[in-house]
This record gives C-alpha cells, sequence and structure tokens, in this order.
C-alpha cells in the first residue's frame, strides 16, 4: 500500500466514527420510543432492538390502549395544538416584518446604517430567561401570561433580528439595476418589488422562514415562564414536565420527543443549502 | 410625507415599533426593577426604590460569583473545543471528493434538535441506571455504575458534552463554506515555491477562513444562553449546585424565589456578558474583513 491509500483508508475512518458520533444519540431517542419498557430497563442491556411497538404513541394520542392504565396522564395533542399554532403564526409574522426590514436596509443608505443593523441584532443577544423576566411582570399586569397572543408576539420580536440578516443579504445580491429599469419602464417602486425582487429573492424569504419557524418550535426559556397550563404550553415545555414527573417511563418520554424532532428534521433538510449561503454572504461581504 | 414614504424609515417602522414593545421598554423596566426589593408576593415592593442595594449584594454573594466564573469558564472552553472540533471536521470533509453532499447534510442533524432535546437526549444517556454510557461501560466490566449527572465535575463534563455535540456543526458548516471557497492559485503557487502542507495551512488557509470563524463565533454568541435549556433539563443546576450557571440562577432567584428586583439585578449582568461576547466577536469579523480586502 502506498502512501495516498493510508491517507484515504484513514480519512474514511475518521469519517465513519463521526458520523457514528453524531448519529447515535438522537437515533438512540428515536429507537427506544418503539422498544417496550422491559428492554429498555433490562439488565445487562439489550442492545439488539426486538419486539417493536407504537404503544407509546398509541396511548399518547389516543388514550390507552385496552389493558393499560386508561388515558395519557400527558396532554400531548394541546402541547402539539400549542405548538403549531404559536410558530406558524409568530413565523408569518416574523417574515412579514423582517421582510420589508431586510429590503429597508439593503436598498437605502442612511446615516448610521451599519449601528442600527447591529443594535438589531443586539436585540437577539439577550438570553430568554434575562428578558422573561420583565415580560413576566408585563403580561401579568395585562392578562397576557398563559394566552397564545403574548407567546406570538414575544416570539414574532425573537424572529425578526435574524430574518433581517437573511433577507438583507438575499437582497443584495440582486442588482440594483434590475428594478431601476423596471422603474424607468413606468413601474412603481411597489411592484418593481413585488414582480422583480420579491420572486428573485424567494428562496431566502423562505429559509428566513423556515429558520423563524424552527426557533420558535424549540424555544423553551421564555415560553416556560410565560405559559402556565395546557391553554400555551408548548412540545418543549411539556417534555420537561414529562421529564420531570415520571422519570421512569423512558420510552414515552423519547416517544414525545419524536413528536418534536419530526417537524425539525423535515424542515432542517429543506433549508440546508440556502441556510449556509445566506448566513456567509450576509457576513462576509457585508 | 413623500419623502418619508420613499426613505427606509417606512420600511423599518414595523420592526422599530416591534422591537421596542417587546424587547427595549421590558429592558428598561427591568433596569428600573433592579433598583427595587421587587418581589413577586409583595406587588407594592415595585416602587420602593433602593438604588444600588441589589447589586452591592451581588457583589459580596458568593454563590453569584461562582455562578457567574462558572459560565464564563463554561463558554470559554465550549466555544474553543467547537471551534477547534468544527475546523477539524471541516478539514476531513473537505478532504472527501466521494460523497461530500451527504456528509454535509448529516453533520447538520444536531443543529435541528432543540436544547432542550439535547439535554433530554444526555440526561438519558448519562443517566446512571439505564443510560447508553453505563450500559456500555458494563459490557467492558464496569460494574459500578458511574454517577455521571450527579458528581460536580462529570456533571459539568456531561454538560459540556451536550453543548460540543450540539453546536459544533455550526461551526464546521460555516468554515467547511470557507474552505470551499478558498481561490486554488495561491495554494498551488505556494507548493511549486516548496511550502509544506502546515506552511499552506497557516499563512493561506488560515487567514482566509479567519472571517469564517468570527461569523460562526458571532452566530454562536447570539445563542449561548441556550445552554440554560440544556442545564435545566440535565440537571437543574444541581446537585446541590455544582452546575449552576447564571441563567439558572437568575431563574431561580426570580420565578422560585420570587425576588425578582434581584434577578433582574443578575440579568443585566448577564445581558452585558452576552453583548461584549456578541460585539467583542463582531468587531473582530470587521478586522478580518478588512484585513483580508487589504492583502
Amino acid at each position: 500500500m502506498n502512501k495516498k491509500q493510508i491517507n484515504n483508508i484513514l480519512i474514511w475512518f475518521s469519517a465513519i466514527v463521526l458520523i457514528i458520533l453524531i448519529m447515535t444519540p438522537g437515533l438512540w431517542v428515536v429507537l427506544t420510543a418503539f422498544r417496550p419498557q422491559v428492554d429498555v430497563m433490562a439488565k445487562p442491556a439489550v442492545w439488539i432492538p426486538r419486539n417493536l411497538n407504537l404503544i407509546q404513541f398509541e396511548t399518547m394520542l389516543f388514550g390507552g390502549s385496552e389493558g393499560s392504565m386508561g388515558r395519557s396522564p400527558i396532554p400531548v395533542l394541546s402541547y402539539l395544538r400549542n405548538s403549531l399554532i404559536i410558530s406558524f403564526t409568530s413565523t408569518f409574522i416574523a417574515v412579514l416584518v423582517g421582510t420589508i426590514g431586510g429590503y429597508g436596509f439593503a436598498r437605502h443608505n442612511f446615516k448610521h446604517k451599519n449601528k442600527y443593523f447591529l443594535l438589531i441584532m443586539l436585540t437577539r443577544t439577550i438570553p430568554g430567561i434575562s428578558l422573561s423576566l420583565p415580560i413576566f411582570i408585563i403580561f401579568s399586569k395585562i392578562g397576557l401570561i398563559d394566552t397564545h397572543i403574548g407567546i406570538i408576539l414575544v416570539f414574532v420580536a425573537l424572529n425578526i433580528p435574524f430574518t433581517i440578516w437573511l433577507t438583507d443579504g438575499f437582497f443584495r445580491q440582486i442588482p440594483r439595476a434590475m428594478s431601476e429599469v423596471a422603474m424607468t419602464d413606468g413601474c412603481t417602486k411597489l411592484q418593481a418589488f413585488w414582480h422583480i425582487e420579491l420572486p428573485l429573492s424567494r428562496s431566502g424569504i423562505a429559509s428566513a422562514g423556515i429558520f423563524a419557524f424552527l426557533i420558535s418550535w424549540n424555544e423553551y426559556a421564555l415560553v416556560s415562564n410565560l405559559a402556565r397550563s395546557t391553554d400555551s404550553k408548548t412540545l418543549t415545555v411539556g417534555l420537561m414536565d414529562f421529564t420531570a414527573q415520571f422519570t421512569i417511563n423512558w420510552p414515552g418520554m423519547c416517544a414525545l420527543a419524536v413528536f418534536i424532532i419530526i417537524p425539525a428534521l423535515i424542515l432542517t433538510f429543506m433549508v440546508q443549502k440556502h441556510l449556509v449561503t445566506g448566513l456567509t454572504f450576509g457576513g462576509v461581504k457585508g | 410625507m413623500r419623502k418619508f414614504l420613499n426613505g427606509p424609515w417606512v420600511l423599518l417602522m414595523p420592526t422599530l415599533i416591534i422591537l421596542t414593545c417587546v424587547v427595549l421598554l421590558p429592558l428598561l423596566l427591568s433596569l428600573w426593577t433592579s433598583f427595587t426589593p421587587f418581589k413577586l408576593t409583595k406587588p407594592d415592593t415595585l416602587y420602593r426604590f433602593v438604588g444600588f442595594r441589589n447589586y452591592e449584594r451581588l457583589i459580596g454573594d458568593l454563590d453569584f460569583w461562582i455562578a457567574f466564573g462558572r459560565t464564563v469558564l463554561f463558554l470559554a472552553i465550549a466555544l474553543n473545543l467547537e471551534l477547534v472540533f468544527g475546523l477539524g471536521i471541516a478539514l476531513l470533509i473537505n478532504k472527501i471528493t466521494y460523497g461530500q453532499r451527504t456528509l454535509r447534510t448529516l453533520m447538520m442533524f444536531p443543529m435541528m434538535f432543540s436544547p432542550i432535546l439535547v439535554g433530554f437526549q444526555w440526561k438519558y444517556i448519562f443517566n446512571d441506571n439505564i443510560g447508553l454510557m453505563n450500559n456500555f461501560l458494563r459490557e467492558f466490566g464496569v460494574i459500578q455504575p458511574i454517577p455521571w449527572l450527579v458528581d460536580g465535575i462529570l456533571a459539568n463534563v456531561s454538560i459540556m458534552a451536550a453543548e460540543i455535540w450540539s453546536s459544533t456543526s455550526v461551526f464546521a458548516i460555516l468554515l467547511l463554506a470557507g474552505l470551499l471557497g478558498i481561490p486554488k492559485d495561491p495554494i498551488e503557487a505556494a507548493k511549486v515555491d516548496g511550502c509544506n502542507s502546515w506552511q499552506v495551512f497557516k499563512n493561506i488557509t488560515l487567514p482566509f477562513l479567519m472571517p469564517f470563524v468570527f461569523i460562526a463565533m458571532t452566530i454562536r454568541s447570539l445563542d449561548v444562553a441556550r445552554a440554560y435549556d440544556i442545564v435545566q433539563m440535565m440537571t437543574g443546576g444541581g446537585p446541590a449546585k455544582r452546575t449552576e450557571l447564571l441563567w439558572t440562577l437568575i431563574s431561580r432567584t426570580g420565578y422560585v424565589d420570587a425576588k425578582m428586583g434581584m434577578a433582574n439585578a443578575m440579568s443585566y449582568i448577564s445581558i452585558f456578558l452576552s453583548i461584549a461576547f456578541t460585539f467583542f466577536f463582531f468587531y473582530k469579523l470587521i478586522e478580518a474583513r478588512q484585513r483580508l480586502s487589504y492583502e
């Protein structure tokens, strides 16, 4: 074997180790969701999966199957409903507002532009738990604690800065000349935006949207303090409550975890390509 | 009016209004609260101004400084390791020609996990009774279960492992994007001139990568506080405050002990910490970018 072959083998070996390290923790959780409790608790450990079943998911979605303890103690459907309502609504508003803002930054020069940009980004650095304290005080005064509207409002503010960062980068990739030509041909500014710049930056806006959705879907620190009951608790808070209460039912908890991961999994794969270009473009050529 | 409609402000107005209402005003309230002895159980205390008393108490509070120090140390170690691992992974994937795209996609796997989920899965892995780690070690004759999440040092190491697992890919992916964009000519030229691969890496690859390093650092510094979710899930800051970070301490002081005034004072310190992190890396980014364009 020559040196090059040894090198190749080493590279592939490290790549395989890497993939194992990355994939195992998540897959182990997914696998546990389908395994019977006995196997999970067995000692010595049962490594080869056997008797895979859907009991945990059935219990969660339709209440207990016959012979079990009856209805599921976890209101998964409420959590799921809240997560969906809050994430979709806040994403929609954040993308709407953020895209308009991103366009403003990309197409206009004004005094202290970079400082405003940085200031808007800085609102994102505030730790969720620090921001939750004053918002908690305000919301309990005006009755927005434990409501969808309150949480949506906070999530919109959370997602706007990043949407601006991404869309600003995408709008700047579109040559200004294109809309200028359209405008000399008689388009208004709004028409030029609507017919030229918006369609061209569609993929950027879509990835900003998916990103905002994921942030909302995954958020915990803020919701956990602004939600009090099943009226507004989301899946992440549900998982936390569940873990604190039922420390033994690992397959059940893993099933709930699978509920959280599936939408995130699909969306991230959809957005992955645009995300990297968006982030690095906004950063390097800015 | 016409000038206003054509200018940037009409476009930025919705953003500014929302951020003022949901971020700026609450921050002013929390600044005020940090100068009062406000307790959730006694609403009247919100209007009693006590000056810097909360901050003075914090200065003498050992628990606070331990949590503060642990947070800074935790971030320093975690971010540096993430950078080193991320760079290593990026260089590795860059070497692979067949299946590079697939590998890059697999790399994104941890990015889609919410921090609470990351905490959950590592709590499961490090569970002393049925966790993957101890089950695995038992196969090799380690019969006595290791108390991963109970022992002070091990618990911090476990949390660090979770944090690194979840965030290394951010570095790997952004640095890989940087590597793929490096022009080939200077590298070829250097090799012709007799540079070895370390010299090429140090003098060409690394300077070119620096802006990407700082982009990754800036993006990461925006969400370092996510570690709160992970810690809250894995240990809740315990046992006996052994894994307490600034953020779990704030949450406990504010919501469990209901001492909102004190929690807001701590909060302000944590906000300055985060902003300082972000500022530092953002200016490094601008600097590296300028250096690159001069050369």
